[in-house]
């Protein structure tokens, strides 16, 4: 079952890959300079790390990547601020069923070399992405499609028995089918991610150099990547689809700290910021003035429970109310002002602002109350040994909020807590997979595909790749697997919403805070915003003359 | 001599097996696993991870993936290919060596030129004004942190008076690598000088010193050929190993000048548990040790002719 609903990637606390052109509806601050005339051809730069992996669509899960790789390629589809989907390469993505998916492409899309877009682009590149032996990162996520256990074995070492995925059929140039294991009614939603992009022929031939030198669909085309220098990218002038670029190109320059790309920021050797580093964050909004940014974008923190440790596994399992009660002793709004100096926003749930299907005060129990939360872990037995930790990696930035939770935690409701910090995120990760951690500890989600499934069967269904710590309940499986085969993508979006309220009942994580765009822009250029997975979106900024 | 190289040279096979392994080693000792480390929070199928590890050689055990590797960059010079980016290793070590090459040769300079000069001032006028200036002046350098001189430097010349970029751009020009030379460069500026000082102000008073000036020879010969040659001995030492640690280049500078060299390689390949970079990084920092430490070897026949190889 593991897998069987895709998303479960990501590194760390970076942010996921969602097309920048994501939500290109977006907010605009256009025209607050005023003054200067608009070069259409004029070239902006980005502060940006360098990515972590070759650029392939089935392997770019950090944000470093994605940002350039958004730029590269058009998805079937892109979605709008508030979750609604927009056609980009497709001219219609339709089903009856919400299981065979009927794709229509737009005619006369062109790679940046020259051939077409056709239904064949999307399916070879679907099958080599989902296939085990290339070893691609995002490969599960065709696990919804018929015939992924053939083509990608879950097994460890085994080997494919097929090449191609059965559920997808060309029909002809211009139309494709594709078939799915069961109904998912937000699988329209999923084509939005970059591992569904179209591949040209060329890249068959010699993946390893595609890598480093992609040829996509997009608004922007590779010109070239200096590798812990710069990647640059140029418009792409033959290209069909709604978000034209509205400038030049984009030359992305990395940076070893987010400091010096502030700096630069200042000295005008840099045009548009990603993240402002946390010694800047108290005077970054003097500075900047209505160039600072700060907007919310679709990820949480939360600290989720290791249900397999002994302290809540024996003698019986721990009262779900226990964990209510530590949730209630926490107080999200001073920590997020003061420890987080305003760069994230209490949650009030466990779906993250702008997808569809986030619902605003969820649930009551991340509200403030150390006379309930003291009662609530009262009623619910106590926490057993009345101490608990929270492990964390130390090397990202984490300690102190971690420290200002327990401490508050331990204010308010008498429990012992420790923060348990490991060296680096390697060492956290290890922990986790091999069920070391003691008892609670940190961790986050960004949005794959905006609806609210995203945030609550990827994190809390048996088996699914985010769901670290062991929850398992039948019956919240079995509100998950009904909200998925729902008939259509609202009734889905509505039986989740009543899952997520129920998930109280169950608390398989504390949600603690939703996460905010905090950045800015130079004042050469205008029109810079921010899409739900927090990058800039490229195609939109105007550069001034 | 020639013996005495080839000797020295010889000796350099083991000390190179020897640091590359333990190396190995460590590396493969840290917790955490680098490929599961690609997928962060949202973790990745078995097969997918398996078929990762098959690629980069990661499945065979650890004697044998040290074989394969040292049979790589002996046999073909192939350090092999990085976990993350699939890209070789010799590539990367090649972007950052030339980089660390560029302020390593600066900051050198910088500590050489000014060091002795400092050094040569003091020693002459050893407990005079000049010396206690320089002697304070030098205390003052060791005290202070790097980061802390390195974000003084870029307040003052960078943000409030405007003379230099506050970064080093990714053209790494020469221009640009001053700022960060003096402050990588500073802190064994202070010990070259000091030991230049207290060499010259013992040498002062040999009896060969005593002699040459009996003999009525031009103070600038006196100074220059006599006393600089023989206080020059421990100097040379220090700078032989200094010229290995700046090659490793400073974590902290080059991080707060944004410079793309060996410093935050090697740490970034250490928390990517990147145990091919690592160990290519260290063989050749190990090589350029060894080299110049033969070099200083060698240098003291000359500064010292009494000193013979056998």
């Amino acid at each position: 079952m593991r897998g069987a609903k895709s998303a479960k990637w990501v590194a760390g606390a970076i942010v996921v890959a969602l097309a920048a052109t994501a939500c290109g509806g977006g907010k605009s601050d256009e025209g607050k300079a005023g003054a200067g005339a608009v070069d259409p051809n004029g070239i902006f730069s980005v502060e940006l790390g360098e990515p972590e992996k070759p650029l392939l669509t089935g392997d770019t899960m950090e944000s470093n990547g994605s940002a350039v790789m958004a730029g590269l390629f058009s998805t079937l589809v892109d979605y709008k601020a508030d979750g609604s989907l927009e056609m980009i390469n497709a001219e219609s993505v339709t089903t009856t069923d919400s299981k065979t998916w009927t794709v229509k492409l737009k005619p006369g899309w062109t790679f940046h070399d020259g051939t077409p877009v056709t239904s064949k682009s999307f399916v070879d590149a679907w099958n080599w992405n989902a296939n085990v032996k290339n070893a691609q990162g995002l490969a599960s996520w065709f696990a919804d499609v018929k015939g992924f256990d053939k083509v990608h074995p879950e097994a460890e070492g085994a080997k494919p028995t097929s090449d191609k995925l059965e559920g997808l059929k060309i029909v002809d140039d211009n139309t494709f089918t594709i078939e799915l294991n069961s109904a998912v009614p937000y699988f329209a939603h999923k084509l939005a991610y970059i591992v569904f992009a179209p591949l040209p022929e060329s890249f068959f031939k010699d993946p390893v150099a595609a890598g480093q030198k992609p040829v996509g669909n997009g608004p922007y085309k590779f010109k070239s990547w200096d590798h812990k220098k710069k990647i640059e990218i140029v418009r792409y002038d033959a290209y069909k689809g709604p978000n034209k670029a509205k400038n030049g190109g984009v030359v992305f320059k990395n940076y070893t700290t987010l400091e010096a790309a502030y700096e630069d920021l200042k000295s005008g050797n840099v045009d548009v910021l990603r993240q402002i580093a946390p010694k800047d964050l108290p005077v970054y909004r003097q500075d900047l003035g209505d160039r600072a940014v700060d907007q919310a974008y679709s990820a949480i923190q939360t600290v989720a429970v290791a249900f397999y440790a002994e302290q809540w596994k024996k003698p019986k399992q721990i009262d779900p109310r226990v964990i209510q009660g530590l949730s209630m002793g926490i107080d999200r709004a001073t920590i997020t002002k003061t420890v987080l100096n305003g760069t994230r926003e209490p949650a009030t749930g466990w779906v993250a602002k702008g997808v569809l299907g986030y619902q605003p005060n969820a649930v009551e129990i991340t509200k403030f109350d150390p006379a309930k939360a003291k009662e609530l872990i009262k009623a619910g037995g106590g926490v057993p040994g009345n101490k608990i930790s929270i492990q964390y990696n130390a090397d990202g930035g984490h300690k102190e909020w971690v420290e200002a939770v327990c401490n508050s935690i331990q204010q308010s409701t008498g429990v012992q807590c420790v923060g348990d910090g490991k060296p680096d995120f390697q060492a956290d990760l290890t922990a986790r997979k091999t069920k070391q951690v003691k008892s609670l500890y940190r961790s986050g989600w960004v949005l794959d595909y905006p609806v609210n499934a995203n945030f609550i069967s990827d994190l809390f269904r048996t088996g699914a790749g985010g769901n670290q710590g062991d929850f398992s309940n039948k019956e919240l499986d079995a509100k998950i697997a009904a909200a998925d085969s729902a008939k259509t993508l609202d009734e889905s979006v509505k039986a989740y919403q009543a899952i997520e309220k129920d998930l109280v009942n169950y608390m398989p994580s504390i949600p603690l805070w939703y996460y905010k765009v905090n950045a800015g822009y130079s004042e050469k250029v205008s029109g810079v915003a921010y899409g739900q997975d927090g990058d800039p979106i490229l195609t939109g900024v105007e550069v001034k003359k | 001599m020639g013996r005495y190289v080839a000797r020295r040279l010889l000796q350099m096979i083991p000390v190179f097996f020897g640091t590359t392994l333990l190396i190995f080693l460590m590396v493969y000792s840290l917790p955490g696993d680098p490929v599961a480390g690609l997928f962060g929070d949202k973790g990745a199928s078995p097969a997918t991870i398996e078929a990762i590890r098959h690629k980069l050689g990661l499945d065979l055990p650890l004697y044998e993936q040290y074989w394969n590797y040292m049979k790589g960059i002996i046999l073909h010079f192939d350090f092999g290919t990085q976990i993350r980016n699939d890209r070789p290793v010799t590539e990367v070590l090649g972007e950052a060596f030339p980089v660390t090459l560029q302020l390593a040769t600066l900051a050198f300079a910088f500590e050489l030129i000014f060091g002795i000069g400092l050094g040569i001032i003091g020693g002459l006028k050893a407990g005079k004004l000049a010396d206690n200036a320089i002697l304070i002046f030098t205390l003052l350098i060791i005290s202070i942190p790097v980061f802390v001189l390195g974000f003084f430097i870029k307040m003052v010349f960078a943000d409030n008076l405007g003379w230099i970029a506050p970064n080093v751009s990714n053209e790494q020009l020469w221009s640009e690598m001053i700022a960060p030379a003096v402050v990588l460069g500073g802190l064994s500026l202070a010990y070259v000088a000091r030991l230049t000082r207290t060499s010259m102000a013992e040498n002062l008073r040999a009896d060969y010193m005593r002699t040459a000036v009996a003999k009525g020879l031009p103070k600038r010969r006196i100074i220059g050929v006599h006393l600089m040659r023989n206080s020059m001995i421990p100097v040379v030492t220090f700078l032989g190993t200094d010229i290995g640690a700046l090659m490793g280049g400073a974590v902290v500078t080059e991080k707060i000048f944004n410079i793309k060299g060996v410093g935050g390689l090697i740490a970034e390949s250490i928390s990517r548990r990147e145990g091919s970079t690592l160990v290519g990084l260290v063989t050749i920092l190990v090589i350029v040790y060894l080299v110049t430490s033969l070099l200083i070897d060698l240098l003291y026949a000359v500064l010292d002719p009494r000193i013979r190889y056998a």
